[in-house]
């Protein structure tokens, strides 16, 4: 019980500063709750369409359309909800923006009409305050009730009289196809009035807004832009996820991109690649250095020790400048070259900004963490199993191979999933010397996060990393275990 | 292979004292002579605002960082210690997490929840996210430190009339303190090198050294970069010297014999 006490604060501080983060980037990655939130009565009236026939959605959608994005430019967020679907089917961002800029235009006093001539307590703002005071407004016409408050609350000022235009589009369209019957749960007169408005509605059928929609932008009659807006409305959305596989939600259901837009597949294959090339590359080195420590008299052997951990303890940016300064064409090795004559001034090596550049440098950045636990693994190995094997007639390489290396493979082991799992999600030394082919898959979560701010897609693929990395973790685990990681 | 090791980091050395403007050597450089060498990078560093304003932060933000790691690493370091930890593995691997996650995942999300709680941009944040690094550094050191403690120390001093919380500093801190100590200085250089959650969680009037430095290598290239990572060198030489004194002090002291 003391235990746990003295643990809590830390375990708390962790939970909420460290695996909170963690968590809300797993739910941003499924999170696609902004176009049911910004465009709540098209998508609502886009559930009665059926998107396998070739037409365009009905009246009721447009309707809807239209109180939507009054609210939405009133709000600033017509152009989030058409860059969300910009995701999805290039060309939407556009639409959005378009309409929102010329809305005005759209003549909605057909709507206005309707009500006002039957009643004029219609254009009074107490009236339609006490319909949806009403208990039954919730439940019976919700949308209206909620367009009503959002005027009433975010955009009305107290002393406007009549509410705005979209208010009546927003219940008229609700009232289509409901009858006194329905209406009767309000009190009166509310009842009533709502039942006289309700049974006369079908005069607004021939107003079309449609029409008016599809001038504002010739874009509204494409059934793929509705298809990808109905697509795209459950809250919860597996498209982030598929996208960063290279796949997409298409109209027929889920397909592979066009070959040209397939790029993660790609750079999650290149990460895992150099990631592997990395690895290799620390083993080849690491091991005759950790053999050579391993086989050193103590006092020399923490001195030449000292040789890695200096690397080790030398902030990662300084070793990254180092390797610029080296391997760039101006640089140290290429001058060199030059000066050896090995290489001619004009056909200087190019061995930064590519692949190269990244494999060299990881590999010195991450080799003491290749190094040190096989030297832990090594300094465990009983230098008398060689010299019985030698004993026994075993030449050297023999005693080697049979006797010592099994012994070390541990090591090499606990070596090589460190340094993996490091190198996959390496960020800087790939965004410095990776050029454009040298990148991983980090540079391309930094990119969505920082530039093209998809946040989603960003999250989905911060998620597979993360998977990867767990995986390899529990491999760790298993191989090494938690508690035996040492530092230095 | 020990050469492939350092020299990368020795290369840079003379090169800070380039009298010139780019990264390479220059003849006069080669030939030795005195021309070709300055301090100028150094005047740079010394005296650009930027580069000031960069320090500060680095100051202001890693030794708060340290403390707060430090002050609840050790604690729980200590609760874990001890014999019977319901879950303690989970509670282990939640502790050491931050360890294992890449920095771009827990830069994106520590960006993202930030965002929504305020903290993105503020000094708090950046000093929580990098409390939340440098965590597992002293769980592990102190927890090492821990192994070897000898249980009846802390039984003696309790049969001896000291209260739980006398005993804590006067028997259990002293010989615990190496592992304290070299905890606190990764943690210190996890935040004072950290710059992928800062660049993220941070924001301009954050900039601290490792994001200018960063900013410095991918925009305009100049040797005063090289004038800074000198320094760092110098400054993890210290530090290295420190966390190794401490190891060994750390292993007399709780008899473990140096071989």
């Amino acid at each position: 019980m003391r235990a746990l006490l003295l643990i809590a604060p830390l375990l708390i501080f962790v939970l909420v500063t460290f695996v909170s983060p963690i968590v809300d980037m797993l739910f941003r990655s499924v999170e696609n709750g902004i176009v049911t939130e910004i465009l709540p009565h098209s998508t609502s009236a886009l559930k009665d369409w059926n998107s396998e026939r070739d037409e365009l959605p009905g009246e009721a959608v447009f309707r809807g359309l239209y109180v939507d994005m009054v609210i939405a430019v009133k709000r600033r967020q017509h152009t989030r909800v058409g860059s969300r679907l910009n995701y999805e089917a290039a060309g939407i961002a556009s639409v959005f923006r378009k309409t929102g800029r010329s809305l005005r235009k759209v003549d909605v006093d057909a709507f206005v009409r309707h009500f006002t001539d039957l009643h004029p307590d219609w254009e009074n703002r107490a009236f339609w305050e006490g319909v949806f005071s009403d208990p039954a407004a919730a439940g019976v016409l919700p949308n209206s009730s909620r367009t009503f408050d959002a005027w009433s609350q975010d955009f009305a000022k107290p002393e406007d009289p009549v509410p705005e235009d979209f208010v009546y589009v927003a219940l008229a369209g609700e009232l289509r196809g409901l009858d006194a019957s329905d209406l009767s749960g309000f009190g009166q007169p509310y009842a009533g009035m709502l039942a006289e408005a309700a049974r006369t509605i079908g005069r607004l059928d021939e107003i079309s807004l449609k029409q008016e929609f599809l001038q504002l932008d010739s874009e509204w009659s494409a059934a793929t832009l509705w298809k990808t807006i109905k697509i795209f409305s459950p809250p919860l959305t597996e498209a982030y996820f598929l996208n960063a596989v290279d796949m997409k939600k298409g109209i027929e259901g889920v397909e592979r991109k066009s070959e040209a837009e397939r790029i993660y597949l790609v750079i999650f294959g290149r990460t895992f690649v150099m990631s592997v090339t990395i690895t290799l590359a620390c083993i080849f080195l690491g091991y005759p250095v950790a053999y050579f420590l391993a086989r050193l008299p103590l006092r020399k052997a923490n001195l030449f020790l000292i040789l890695v951990l200096l690397p080790f303890w030398t902030s990662l940016l300084v070793r990254t400048s180092a390797w610029k300064v080296l391997l760039q064409q101006e640089g140290v090795i290429n001058d060199i070259l030059v000066a050896v004559g090995i290489v001619d001034d004009s056909a200087r090596l190019v061995m930064i900004n590519n692949q190269f550049g990244t494999i060299v440098a990881m590999t010195h950045i991450l080799l003491p963490f290749m190094i040190l636990p096989l030297f832990s693994v090594m300094k465990t190995i009983p230098p008398d199993f060689v010299r019985a094997a030698k004993s026994l007639g075993a030449d050297a390489f023999t005693a080697f191979r049979r006797v010592y290396f099994p012994q070390s493979l541990p090591g090499i082991g606990a070596g090589s999933v460190l340094v993996f799992i490091l190198a996959i999600g390496y960020y800087i030394t790939p965004e410095l010397v990776g050029g454009i082919k040298g990148t991983f898959i980090s540079n391309r979560i930094a990119y969505h996060i920082s530039t093209s701010l998809n946040w989603g897609l960003a999250a989905a693929l911060g998620t597979l990393l993360l998977m990867a990395v767990l995986l390899l973790y529990w491999v760790y685990d298993r191989i090494v275990g938690i508690d035996n990681v040492k530092l230095g | 292979m020990f050469v492939f090791l350092i020299f990368p980091i020795l290369v840079i050395l003379p090169l800070s004292f380039n009298a010139g403007e780019y990264f390479t050597f220059t003849p006069e450089m080669l030939r030795l002579d005195p021309a070709g060498f300055s301090l100028k990078h150094y005047k740079d560093f010394f005296f650009n605002t930027d580069w000031r304003v960069a320090t500060f932060n680095s100051f202001r933000i890693a030794p708060l960082a340290t403390l707060i790691a430090v002050a609840f690493g050790t604690l729980a370091a200590i609760g874990l210690s001890q014999s019977h930890v319901p879950y303690r593995r989970a509670i282990m691997a939640i502790l050491i997490s931050p360890m294992i996650v890449p920095l771009i995942i827990s830069a994106a999300g520590m960006y993202f929840f930030y965002s929504r709680i305020g903290l993105q941009g503020t000094y708090i944040g950046v000093v929580l996210a990098h409390a939340a690094l440098g965590i597992p550094f002293v769980i592990i050191t102190v927890t090492a430190t821990l192994v070897g403690f000898d249980k009846s120390l802390t039984r003696a001093s309790a049969s001896l009339g000291a209260g739980p919380v006398r005993t804590f500093w006067k028997v259990q801190m002293p010989l615990i303190l190496p592992g304290v100590i070299s905890g606190a200085l990764f943690a210190f250089i996890t935040s004072f090198d950290e710059v992928v959650v800062v660049l993220f969680v941070g924001s301009a009037s954050l900039k601290t050294m490792p994001w200018e430095m960063f900013n410095g290598l991918r925009e305009q290239i100049s040797p005063t970069i090289l004038a800074v990572a000198t320094v760092l060198v110098t400054l993890s030489i210290l530090l290295l010297a420190t966390v190794e004194l401490l190891r060994r002090r750390s292993e007399r002291l709780r008899g473990v014999s140096a071989a």
